[in-house]
């Protein structure tokens, strides 16, 4: 029986605003699935591109970055540098392969629940539909043979 | 083979461009000392051992074996071993056996895009038969093979455990000596080698110390190609547009590129204890991007964004330029291995 | 094999985790899959947070030396402390505690058991990864200065500032306008007492003014905020009134003798005229008049001068040269009491507000029925004279509306039955309520709703559609008429008025984006000033030392803007007299011996904690200053930079156990390349 693929999303959130929209989407029972696991950070702009590698490396098949709205941000600026990195970031991760749905940012205030469980929800099936990231799988290919465009054949000496 | 006493002295070659050799023959009349002190027992470039002396000899038996190149193919590695069984002390030397350096940057392909267009479809190849390199030929007397060619470029230390590590794409000459007077003192007087696993040859922090150039707080409003502008002489380049890893690199080369107005491309590696040095230069970088304020709003942000990011040409090679085989994702995923030139979109 | 011991305890919440999680099997899994990670004892519990569950947690540290404690709970921003305070009872530092969600993040979001289980599973692996790498950590203490800034000088700035005068602390209160009183000094009567509503305002504005230890800064206003928590320099701007404060005995004189007259926009709601040189209203506190410069003929054209010619003090108190003053002064906690702005009802164009003469808003018909407004009191037509003899009164303008504010503003339902009766008292007319639901929930407030049903007030239940002056049938010739669904008779009316008053809602001030920034607080989506905790913490901001009070955290009536304007000053208060205050020890510093001074960092901390020491070319960050944003550990390029409780190995430790189990609890392969 064909088992259906659940993605693994890695989630950072900001102390003040993002990871109080996941409680908020808790106390507001609002449902979502279970694919996403969370990492409370104070601020977005403590992101380090690491984060994100490390958790593709690891086998996690997508990364969501949240953070205080721009403008918003309890620090006063510092999601402006979550911003630029990621920005950057999603440029060089596309030059490695990974297709862009599976890194996303969204920035979520304390009182939008709700939208981030939807937008949890929308990533988790974008995911899907891409199929397992699993890198580890990808460092570790190595063909051994050569793509045959002929056959092995007797070659005079 | 003889003994007269000496260290044993072994350098060897794998996917390498012969630089670190050059660098070695530059430390000049050094190279005099080097001769005096260890007896030479194995080097392609300088004399003519075979692979079947290193076989024959006892484990440990090359004190001091300095291994340059990338693990490109089976060889490489078959080599990487043997020399690692056969040597007491066995340095990554180099860029390359540090971390991939150049050749690893065929990582961000595959190896059929790699056997594609040196084989099959470049403008000086005449191939219609489509002939490919193969593993295994028979001819009439028998089967010849060629070592396997690997997908995946690796350095040194992913396929042996080694003991130090000298960074640089090559080496500078004062720092090869420098290790070299330390090993020899450890060598015949017993002194204290550094604790195994360590980079040496290099210093503790970024170039940006040894750097000449002024530095002040950093705000980057654009991006220049080093043809461009003519950079001011005394100030960091890095500050006027021009791409710099230096912040990201170790020092120890003495910031010979900066001086000249050329920023910094990385090639002493990372910084002591980073896995990842093209991710450190990113976040350094994007951090003092000076794009975005209080009162744009999401779209404007990234429309901003989206303006300055497109001015930093092929960031991934920039910032991965020689550390991609110790980056944390190591290589770039392929679509499609096969007929399509499977580069990474 | 870790050297810590650490203790996990899975708390089922009563059912709120237990329903969805298999809070046994998690903890036995811990105790048994996280062993090498240092876990020596696991348990499960029905309420951790309870002195139970927590003397739980206390004997393991003191019988099995645990030096690391994980509870899966419910959200850290909730019990976070509770647990530090009991581990630290144990004498374990409490910084070695570490709580994660199960709750608010997995129990109450997922519906799949078995899924939910995997994933607390992995939360909590996380949560022991991570803890091995926390450090003992003590609370930075900081000076708490005695004085306290209260921003805006309506009814809750009033209260706050009164409450912490009298305790004997020195208030500075800086107000806009050039007087205090704020919104309410316009009301004429205030629900559900019909207390006249300067007279039970006036009295403390005049305490206000008169306090020795409030300094009053009226017409001024807030430039800059620096500094944190006990310590903040304040930067305020006192606008020029070109009235020398020191002499001026607010005789009213110059104002008489103005010639200029100009329509009130402010006070009187366009609807009665000032002078250029004016006092907001009769009991402005403070007493003296301020020029308006835009429309006074001396400003404007050189001419008249006639306020210094009629003053009669001497010196004169007229200084046309007077000069914007710039006050610096220290505090130790900032107070915001901004207040609202009102719903412009222009924005809902089939009213009719702006075009139609006779739609006038709720402010406008305060002025009105204030007996020393521009009518004098008399509620009557635009043309000033008329009476009208039928009053509509349209709740919910531009509340409780998708189009424009979908929050109900609170005190509309209330001050519409105070129309109500106010004209009834007033008129006679026929008074039509048209509202959508009512809420009269507090004090006497329903009683009030029975009152002025009885007094006769027509109640139709319909939103609004239009307010028209195009008649179609007999009898709406000359009039208003309202077009609203009879929700309850399910019918179309039109009914034909006079009059009508809309209840226009509350607005967060336009600049409160801007203002909130400045003193380094966040607005919610509605742009109201946010809360630390909408039910628990409702005074306080998520920024240590700045407060807030009044409409400018949402929508309220008088009773409650008073509350929490005591309630801001008991906090602050309460610090005051603690006279330090622990900060959160979240910290970056630099590492010297791996900075190269190549200055990345310098400008990323609006905190202004990143100093550079030319002199050693390596960059240092002030601990008091430091916020614990992280972003500058995340920036460089070295790694030099550490950050304490938010380390790059406490995260990659939780990262690592995040990863151990997918999605339905299988372990995720970990494919490393060959080693030899």
């Amino acid at each position: 029986m064909d088992k259906k693929f659940e993605p693994l999303i890695i989630g950072f959130t900001c102390n003040w605003c993002s990871y109080r929209a996941a409680d908020m989407a808790g106390i507001s029972r609002e449902k979502y699935p279970p694919n996403v696991r969370l990492i409370r950070l104070m601020c977005s702009g403590r992101l380090d591109p690491t984060f994100i590698l490390k958790a593709l490396a690891g086998g996690a098949d997508g990364v969501l970055v949240t953070g205080c709205h721009p403008g918003e941000c309890h620090y006063l600026e510092q999601n402006f540098k979550a911003a630029r990195r990621f920005s950057l970031l999603k440029r060089m991760l596309n030059q490695m392969g990974i297709e862009p749905e599976r890194v996303k940012l969204v920035w979520a205030s304390a009182a939008e629940g709700v939208r981030l469980a939807k937008e949890i929800t929308t990533m988790v099936e974008e995911v899907r539909a891409l199929g397992p990231l699993n890198w580890p799988g990808v460092v570790a290919e190595d063909g051994n043979g050569y793509v045959a465009h002929l056959a092995p054949e007797e070659v005079s000496a | 083979m003889s003994d007269n006493g000496k260290p044993k002295f072994g350098m060897y070659w794998a996917s390498s461009c012969g630089g670190c050799e050059i660098s070695v023959l530059n430390i000049g009349d050094k190279l005099l000392v080097v001769d005096e002190v260890f007896d030479v027992v194995f080097w392609p470039c300088a004399a003519d051992f075979k692979y079947d002396d290193v076989r024959g000899y006892p484990d440990g038996y090359i004190d001091l074996c300095l291994f340059n190149g990338a693990i490109r193919n089976s060889e490489n590695e078959e080599m990487a071993k043997l020399l690692r069984q056969k040597s007491k002390v066995l340095v990554a030397f180099g860029s390359c056996a540090y971390e991939g350096c150049i050749p690893a940057l065929s990582n961000f392909t595959s190896k059929e895009a790699t056997m594609e267009a040196v084989y099959l479809d470049n403008p000086s190849i005449d191939n219609p038969a489509k002939i490919l390199p193969q593993p295994i030929n028979k001819v009439p007397e028998g089967e010849l093979d060629i070592p396997h060619f690997y997908h995946t470029v690796k350095s040194l230390d992913q396929v042996v455990p080694v003991d130090y590590y000298i960074p640089g794409c090559p080496p500078e000459p004062h720092q090869i000596w420098a290790v070299l007077e330390v090993v020899v003192a450890g060598l015949l007087q017993g002194a204290e080698l550094p604790p195994a696993g360590s980079v040496v040859g290099a210093g503790q922090v970024a170039v940006c110390e040894e750097c000449p150039l002024s530095k002040h707080e950093k705000t980057i409003d654009r991006f220049y190609r080093p043809w461009e502008i003519d950079p001011e002489p005394d100030l960091c380049l890095l500050e006027q547009g021009i791409m710099c890893v230096g912040p990201a690199t170790r020092s120890g080369c003495g910031a010979l590129c900066p001086q000249v107005g050329m920023g910094c491309r990385g090639c002493y590696g990372p910084l002591e204890g980073v896995e990842d040095q093209g991710a450190r230069m990113l976040t350094a970088l994007a951090s003092v991007i000076g794009v975005g304020k209080t009162g744009d709003t999401e779209a404007q942000l990234e429309a901003k964004l989206d303006k300055i990011m497109d001015t930093i040409v092929d960031p991934a090679g920039t910032f991965y330029r020689f550390s991609m085989a110790h980056s944390i994702l190591k290589r770039a995923k392929v679509n499609g291995h096969g007929a399509k030139k499977g580069e990474a979109k | 094999m870790s050297k810590e011991k650490i203790g996990v305890y899975v708390c089922h919440c009563g059912t709120n985790i237990s329903g969805t999680v298999d809070v046994e099997e998690v903890s036995k899994w811990a105790g048994e899959n996280l062993e090498k990670d240092g876990v020596v004892v696991s348990r499960d519990y029905k309420f951790m947070c309870s002195s139970l569950g927590q003397e739980l947690i206390e004997a393991d540290i003191k019988e099995q030396g645990l030096t690391r404690v994980v509870v899966a709970a419910c959200s850290p921003h909730l019990h976070e402390q509770t647990f530090r305070t009991a581990v630290k009872r144990a004498d374990l530092n409490p910084y070695l505690c570490e709580m994660v969600s199960i709750r608010e993040q997995v129990s109450w979001v997922h519906t799949d058991k078995k899924i939910a289980t995997e994933k607390s599973k992995s939360v909590i692996a996380g949560g022991v990864k991570r803890v091995a790498f926390h450090e003992e950590l003590e609370p930075l203490q900081v000076p708490i200065n005695e004085a306290t800034l209260v921003v805006g000088g309506g009814i809750a700035g009033i209260q706050a500032a009164l409450e912490i005068a009298d305790s004997g602390f020195p208030v500075y209160m800086v107000e806009r306008e050039p007087s205090i009183g704020g919104h309410m000094a316009k009301f004429d009567k205030t629900f559900p007492t019909l207390d006249c509503a300067a007279c039970i305002l006036t009295p403390k504005m005049v305490s206000v003014g008169d306090h020795p230890h409030i300094n009053m800064y009226t017409y001024s206003e807030v430039e800059k905020v620096d500094g944190y928590v006990g310590n903040f320099t304040v930067t305020i701007r006192k606008k020029a009134r070109y009235v020398d404060t020191d002499v001026c005995t607010g005789c009213g004189i110059c104002e008489e003798k103005c010639p200029q007259k100009v329509i009130d926009d402010i006070f009187e709601a366009g609807l009665g005229y000032r002078k250029a040189v004016y006092r907001p209203f009769p009991q402005a506190v403070p007493k003296y008049p301020v020029i308006d410069t835009d429309n006074c003929i001396y400003f404007q054209r050189g001419k008249c001068k006639a306020c210094q010619i009629f003053c009669p003090t001497e010196p004169n108190s007229i200084d046309f040269e007077q000069q914007d003053e710039i006050i610096e002064i220290t505090v130790g906690n900032i107070i915001l009491a901004t207040g609202y702005d009102l719903f412009d009802a222009r924005r809902v164009p089939q009213y009719g507000y702006g075009r139609l003469a006779n739609v006038f808003t709720s402010l406008e018909f305060e002025r009105m029925c204030n007996a020393a407004g521009p009518t004098n009191g008399e509620v009557v037509l635009r043309d000033g004279v008329t009476t009208p003899e039928a009053v509509a009164i349209v709740h919910c303008v531009g509340s409780r509306d998708r189009n424009y504010n979908n929050y109900c503003s609170v005190i509309c339902c209330m001050q519409s039955l105070k129309f109500a009766h106010l004209v009834k008292e007033r008129t006679g007319a026929e008074v039509y309520n048209f509202y959508i639901d009512m809420r009269t929930p507090f004090k006497d407030y329903d009683e009030f709703y029975q009152k002025v049903l009885e007094e006769g007030a027509h109640f139709i239940r319909g939103r609004v559609a239009e307010i028209t002056d195009a008649a179609r049938m007999p009898g709406e010739e000359g009039k208003l008429i309202i077009q609203a669904e009879d929700t309850l008779i399910g019918k179309q009316r039109r009914i034909p008025v006079d009059m009508v008053v809309l209840s226009a809602g509350l607005e967060s001030r336009a600049d409160a984006k801007e203002v909130a920034h400045k003193f380094g607080i966040s607005c919610s989506t509605d742009e109201w000033f946010i809360e630390k905790h909408p039910k628990l913490d409702p005074v306080a901001t998520m920024t240590e030392g700045v407060f807030i009070a009044g409409a400018c955290q949402g929508p309220k009536d008088i009773p409650a803007s008073v509350a929490q304007g005591a309630a801001a000053a008991a906090r602050v208060l309460s610090r005051i007299q603690s006279k330090e205050l622990a900060l959160e020890p979240v910290r970056a510093s630099v590492i010297e011996e791996k900075c190269s001074g190549c200055r990345i960092c310098n400008n990323l901390c609006p905190f202004n904690a990143i100093i550079f020491h030319e002199d050693r070319m390596v960059t240092e960050i002030n601990p008091a200053l430091c916020q614990g944003c992280g972003t500058c550990v995340a920036a460089c390029p070295s790694e030099a930079i550490t950050g304490t409780q938010f380390s790059n190995e406490q995260i990659l430790a939780q990262l690592e156990g995040l990863l151990m189990l997918d999605v339905e609890g299988g372990l995720v392969s970990m494919l490393e390349p060959e080693m030899a």
